[in-house]
This record gives structure tokens, sequence and C-alpha cells, in this order.
């Protein structure tokens, strides 16, 4: 039998690093095949060689079983290969339609009447409707994704490579996304998933391939497998869904945020007058759809935005009048915020400096107004060390790190401060297993180290997981409070969407 | 001080004087416009006439033919060109430092060939340039005939210039593509649009229309050539640019404002002579600078300007 794709040992090296090591592979035609595999596994590496974007340095390709060299993507969507990539590659500020004829070949004018009746069309055959009007960036994220999809239909590609395609939805949206990608494979297109979310590989796909430091460790038909077992291959050892943790001992109050009202970048209350209390020694979970007012919440503990009324005292302190850096250096509140990429790190600096960033002024990394940099690069290397990012050098941008790696260093950094209060937003937004396990652990650690810590998160078996108390935030109040031991998924998920217990 | 804007003949006199100013500061931002929209700086403009500027005054002086003059000032711009992408584009340099480089570059080696190449000096040049000649029946349409259709040849080249620009960019593929690699490359590149060989080729365009507008300035108003001779148009038609919104044809009208200026201003010096004539002459800088503070924040510039693209960097 012919398969769709195949790959044969093949090798990517960026610099002295190797990102893919002796990669061979088969797709099957009109199957959804998925790849499986921690951050920084190479999985997005390699389905840049079959998109032609990176080159590989060695090892061979085949397409319908004939060898090919894809040399950039435009030979990849001649050969009806096309890719989604997990940050979208679209012009924001251009229509839907003219994202969609970008590029197309044997046209000299734009033909833009011809082409909104064919998009629209072929957006009513997949069972959705498309305002081919509309700028890209006005479009919510669901919608930009299938602009995507229809992109490389549209280029008659019969190979779909989809990076991480769930990583943007919300949990209802996965529902009919997956309807979708059903509704194509039956319309005979193959796909390739990239994903490290354990439940989708055994809901939707065919077979899969796991891959682990740039190797493939295991191809396997997802009918005869497990998720504990694809977990288990993926990182290597067996993970621990359920990370042990003993019955917390709280301690005094450290964050009292008492009757707060804050207002969105829209003028709009987003929390509108919300009370709790984090004691020392505690984890309290906030649960909630996204949206209802938990990054503004965080914000407002960290400083980043002021409240409109009510108080915020930590340890004691009114802190509503303080600036972020007094608040966490002289209150030692440590903040892992939701958006990393924006606020956590500063992506085009070395790690050694964004392992610095709270404290660069201080001794002993600056001296009188000097930096010094060996002391700062030493400081760096500790922390790799410590909390396990794999990286190549304290040297390397941060940009260059996977999503796991980078959320550690921020952990790490935000620890080493010392905070007395910790505030997570969505501290695993994106992370697979293991890195989920370590930030938990890490965070856990914390803990009984007497650290109160605020855990915000949309995932609620996470909650559950790690939290000693839950509290459910519904647009902007606290629709209620329990103790881990009472709480259920049920009862969590129904103060959620505003219902009662 | 204003009445010949109410006597028809003295007011079509200005108006054509100000188009006559402006036509290099046409060709030099619709160049500009090219290169920018696909995502290069090009403030090399300014040398780039120059350039263009001293190769029509070489190669109508040898060859004793302005078209020879044209041609090789835009070979030269081009070439200019291909230096800006290699440098700016594929060795990934710094594009606004190239963009000075290539322009203090110009400003030093134009004067120092015009001296090696005419030792009786430059100034004293007779240039066989292009001479006005009226399009027939378009020619006698009141007023706007005078001005608009009794011109030469490199004027008109210039009206189809524009027209020609305005609708690639905004009805072709091919302008599909070139907006797109100014704003996200990375989508374009993905979409299959060959982005390095796109970049070169606005580049190496826009650079040479650049050069036209410094050889109008010696082909077809003063017929001879002195150091320095464009003075600062190439930057003004970086401010036309920006007034202009990165649209060909608005540039066109940004540069049409600042060309009018200027005629005001030499008027002003000829009638007000109790009045420093540098302040008039002053002011269609002055101009410039006010619309670019003005414009800061209203505008959007292509979001991929000066910066660099590679597949294989994330
Ligand atoms: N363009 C690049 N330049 C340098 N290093 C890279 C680049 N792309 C990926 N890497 C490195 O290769 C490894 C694999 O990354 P990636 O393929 O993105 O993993 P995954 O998609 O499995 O999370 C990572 O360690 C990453 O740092």
């Amino acid at each position: 039998m012919i398969h769709r794709l195949t790959l044969e040992s093949i090798v990517k090296n960026f610099g002295n690093f190797r990102a893919n090591d002796d990669v061979s592979l088969q797709v099957k035609t009109g199957s959804v095949h998925a790849i499986l595999g921690e951050n920084g596994a190479g999985k997005s590496t390699l389905m840049n060689i079959i998109y032609g974007l990176y080159q590989p340095d060695s090892g061979k390709i085949f397409s319908r079983g004939e060898e090919v060299s894809i040399s950039s993507p435009r030979r990849a969507l001649d050969l009806g290969i096309g890719m989604v990539h997990q940050h979208f590659k679209q012009v924001e500020n251009m229509t839907v339609v003219e994202n969609l004829i970008l590029g197309l070949k044997g046209q000299w004018m734009m033909k833009l009447n011809h082409h909104r009746q064919a998009v629209k069309q072929m957006a009513d055959d997949l069972g959705f409707s498309i305002e081919p009007e509309q700028q890209v960036w006005r479009l919510p994220v669901g919608m930009q994704q299938r602009v995507e999809i229809l992109k490389l239909l549209y280029r008659n590609a019969d190979l779909l490579i989809l990076d991480e395609p769930t990583s943007v939805l919300t949990p209802n949206e996965i529902g009919p996304f997956f309807k979708l990608l059903r509704r194509l494979r039956e319309m005979g297109s193959t796909i390739i998933l990239i994903t490290h979310k354990l439940n989708e590989v055994m809901d939707i796909s065919d077979r899969a391939t796991v891959m682990r430091s740039g190797r493939v460790v295991a191809n396997v038909d997802t009918a005869q497998t497990t998720q504990r077992e694809l977990a288990t291959l993926m990182v290597g050892r067996e993970v621990v869904f359920n990370v042990a943790r003993r019955e917390s001992k709280p301690g005094k109050p450290v964050l009292e945020v008492n009757d707060l009202t804050v207002l969105d970048d829209r003028r709009l209350e987003a929390v509108s007058g919300l009370s709790m209390t984090v004691r020392e020694g505690e984890i309290l979970g906030v649960a909630g759809v996204d949206g209802n007012g938990q990054a503004e919440l965080a914000e407002a503990i960290t400083g980043l935005r002021s409240a409109a009324s009510g108080r915020i005292n930590v340890s004691g302190m009114d802190v509503t009048g303080i600036s972020v850096a007094r608040r966490k250096r002289d209150l030692k509140i440590g903040f892992v915020p939701e958006d990393r990429h924006r606020v956590g790190l500063d992506l085009d600096a070395t790690l050694s400096i964004n392992s610095v960033l709270r404290s660069f002024k201080e001794r002993p990394f600056s001296r009188r107004g000097w930096l010094d940099f060996q002391v700062i690069d030493k400081h760096a290397e500790e922390l790799v060390s410590r909390y396990d990012v794999r990286m190549r050098g304290v040297h390397q941008k941060a940009r260059d790190l996977s999503g796991g790696n980078q959320q550690k260093i921020v952990v790490g950094r935000e620890i080493e401060g010392g905070p007395k209060l910790l505030v997570v937003s969505q501290a695993t937004k994106g992370l697979d297993v293991g890195a989920i396990e370590f930030v938990q652990k890490t965070l856990l650690a914390q803990r009984d180290r007497g650290t109160a810590i605020l855990y915000i998160s949309t995932e609620l078996e996470e909650l559950l997981n790690i939290c000693d108390r839950v509290a459910v935030i519904f647009k902007g109040r606290i629709a209620g409070e329990m103790n881990v031991s009472e709480a259920t998924s049920e009862r969590i998920g129904l103060l959620m969407t505003g219902g009662r217990t | 001080m204003f009445n010949f804007l109410f006597d028809a003949h003295q007011l079509s006199d200005f108006l054509g004087s100000g188009i006559g100013l402006s036509v290099p500061l046409i060709f030099a931002a619709v160049g500009g416009v090219i290169c920018e929209r696909a995502g290069v700086f090009n403030i090399a403009l300014e040398g780039q006439m120059l350039l263009g500027a001293l190769a029509a005054a070489v190669g109508a002086n040898l060859s004793g033919s302005a078209e020879v003059g044209l041609i090789s000032a835009v070979l030269t711009g081009a070439l200019s060109g291909v230096l800006l992408s290699i440098l700016g584009v594929s060795l990934r340099g710094n594009q606004i430092v190239i963009g000075l480089a290539i322009t203090l570059f110009a400003s030093g080696f134009t004067s120092f060939m015009s001296r090696v190449l005419f030792p009786e000096g430059a100034n004293s040049l007779r240039l066989d340039g292009f001479r006005p000649f009226g399009l027939p029946l378009l020619e006698n349409i009141p007023f706007f005939g005078k001005i608009l259709f009794q011109q030469d040849a490199l004027f008109y080249l210039m009206l189809i210039l524009v027209a020609v620009t305005m609708f690639v960019i905004y009805r072709t593929q091919l302008g599909l593509s070139i907006r797109a690699i100014g704003e996200n490359p990375g989508a374009a590149d993905t979409a299959g649009v060959p982005v390095m060989l796109l970049r070169y080729s606005c580049v190496i365009a826009g650079s040479a229309i650049a050069a036209i507008g410094g050889a109008y300035i010696v082909l077809a108003q003063v017929f001879l050539f002195s150091d320095n001779i464009t003075a600062g148009k190439g930057f003004i038609a970086l401010g036309a640019i920006v007034l202009g919104r990165w649209n060909p044809l608005f540039a066109t009208l940004a540069c049409l404002l600042f060309g009018v200026f200027d005629a005001l201003q030499l008027r002003m010096q000829a009638t007000q002579p109790d009045i420093p004539a540098q302040l008039f002459a002053a002011m269609p800088y002055v101009i410039s600078i006010l619309a670019f503070v003005g414009l800061i924040g209203l505008v959007h510039p292509p979001a991929a300007g000066g910066k660099h693209y590679d597949r294989e960097v994330r």
C-alpha cells in the first residue's frame, strides 16, 4: 500500500542542537495521525520540514510514494500538503477572502467577486458560514482557525498538518472542531494532528506516533493503547496524574481581598465587590470560565491594574496604592502570569537576563548601578538546573525555548524571590503532562514552605488536584467557595455557569 | 501678496511651477512606497535621486541623447537597489543605517565624479533634455490643459507610473502579495508567496524609480548637474509617503502639496525682499515636519517594515 506521506531518517540540527534525530514516519492515506510528545520533543520542527519551511540536514521524504524535495511552502502546497501553525499565519488587517487567495497561482487579477462566492460555497459544504469581507483580526479565534483550514482546502491540499489546533479553543469549541475534522476525513483528507492532550488522541486519531527528545519512540494504533501507556511513552517514565500531597496547615492570612471592584480595558466592571482570603501554606483555587474577571483580579493584586474600589491587604498592609515594584520587593508578591510571552518573559533577551528580571536592581546582581553578568549567569545556571529547564545554554534567547521550559523559567524565578504570596494564572496552559506535573509539584512544595498561593485556572481536574480550597468566580463575584474535600466537578461546573448548588 | 491667486494666467503659471517642482518628489515617493509596502525601509531615496541625476547627466552628455541619460539613471538606481537588498534584506543589516550610508556615499561620490568627469564644471553643461510637447486634444482643455498636458515625456511617464502602481498594488494578485510581505512575511511565505524574490524586485524597481526623480531634475528642469542638486527632496519624499499613508496616489497628492509650497516660497522670496529668504526656503521642510508630527499615532505603517524575515528563525 502506498502511504500519503513517508519520512525516512530525517535529521535536523539547530546549531549543535539536534531537534530531529533519525525520524521515520508513515502516514496512511485518509487517516487521522496524531503526533504526540512533550514540549520541545521536536514535533513542530518535523512538521515545518514537511511543509518546506525548514530544510532537513539529511533524510528522505516521499509524497504518495514518490521521493520529493520540499524546498518551500509553495512546493509543499503543490504536493497537496498544507499546514496550520499553532500561531496562525494570517495577515490580520486583510479580509478573509484576501487571505484565502494570497499566493494563489495562475491569476493576475484578484478576482475578488469570484472568490467570495467560491469561499462561501466551500464553507457551506463544510457546515459553517463565513463572511468573506470581514477583516481577519475581528474574527474570534475559532473562526480564524477555520479560515486557516479553508485556505489549505482552497489550494486543494489533501494532507493537512494541524499544529496543536485545540490549544487555542475553549472547551466547548473543541467538539465542533473534531466534527469538522471527521468531516474532512470523510471527504478524503489525510490529517496529521500535533497535540499533547492524550484524551484528544484517543478521541479522534487512528494512529499515533510518540516523540521524545527529537526521536520517535513508538508508533501505535489508537484502538490498541491507553492514555496511561501513551503518557509513559511520551515522558519516558510513569506519570503521576495526581500528584501526591499532604494536608495543608494554613497559618495567618496573607492575602485579604475586601469588596474589590476592578474595571477592564473597556472601563466595564470585571470584578465586582469580590472578597477572599488566602492563608499561609494553602492554595486557594479560583475556578471559572475564562473572562469572568480572573485576569483583572490577578492584575489588581499584583499591581498591574488599579482597583476601582475596595481593599487588598497583603500581610496586613493595604496595598492598593503601592507600586508593582514595591509589592514585589517589600511585600514579596510573586506572579506567574497567564501570558508568559507578553508579561512573564522578555522573549528576545537571554535566559540569564530573564532569570533576574525581578531582582536585577538588587545585590548581588548589580552594584552601584552596574550589572554583574558573571553573578547573573551563575544564578541562571543554578535556576535552570534546579527547575529542569531544557535548553542549550543560559545565553540562549527565551524565544527559542518550548512553552513548557519557558514556563519553568518564570515559575522558578518567581519562587526564587521567596514569595509570601504567589499569584499563579493559568500556569499549565499549553504544557504537556510532564511539565504540568513538574510545575504542580513545585507549587505544592512551595506551599509546604508556607507561601500563600492563589491558583487561577479553568481546568477543573487540575484545581481539584492541587488546591486546598476552591472558589468559583462568575461575572466578577465569588459564586461559591468550598474545601476541596467537598468539591466535585459537577458542583464547581454548575457554579461556573451561574447555577446554584 | 496673494493677488496672483485670482488671476487665471498667473495662477496657472504658479500651479504649473508647483507641479513641476513636485515631479521629482513624486518619482521618489512612489519608488519609496513600493519598497515600504514590501516591508523594506528605503531611506536612501535622496542618495538614489542624486545618483540618478549624475548618471543622467553623464549619459546624456556622452551620447547627446536624453533617452540614454534616462536609461543610465534607471540602471544606476536599480544598482543601488541591488546593494540595499543585499545588505538590508539578505545580510540582515539595519535598513535605516544602510539607507543613510548609501545617501552619504552618493553625496560624496556624485560631487567627486562630477569633478572628474566634467573638468570644466558640470554646472556649465547644456544638456539635451526632454522638452515639453502638447498632447493632442487634451492640451486644449481650458486651464488644466496647459498645466497637465503641455509637458515633457518624463511628466507623462510619471502620470502613467502612478496609475500603474495604484492598479498593481490594489487590484492584482501581485499587489496583494506585496502588501502581504510588508505586513506579515511569515503568513505570505506559508501561503506560497516568494518573499525574498518579491522584496528584491520591489526594492530594485522602487530604487530605479526614485533615480528617475533625480534624472528629471537634470533632464527636464535645469539641464546641468551641480553638487547636491536634489537638495533633500528624497527626505521630503519620505514625509510624503507617511502623509500619503503608503498609498501611491495619496503620496502623489502629498508631493503636490509640498511642490506647491515650494513654488510659493520661491515666489515669496522674489516678491518680499524685506523678509529673509531663508525663512521662506525653510517652508517645505517645516511643512513636512509638521505633517510628520501631526500624524504620529494616526497612521499605520506596514507592520513588517524594516524587519528581517528568515524562515528558520522563530
Ligand atoms: N527555529 C529554531 N531555532 C532554534 N531552535 C529551535 C528552532 N525551532 C525549534 N528549536 C528547538 O528545537 C526543539 C524542538 O522544538 P519544537 O519542534 O518546537 O518542539 P515541539 O513542537 O515538540 O514542542 C526545542 O528545544 C527548540 O528550542
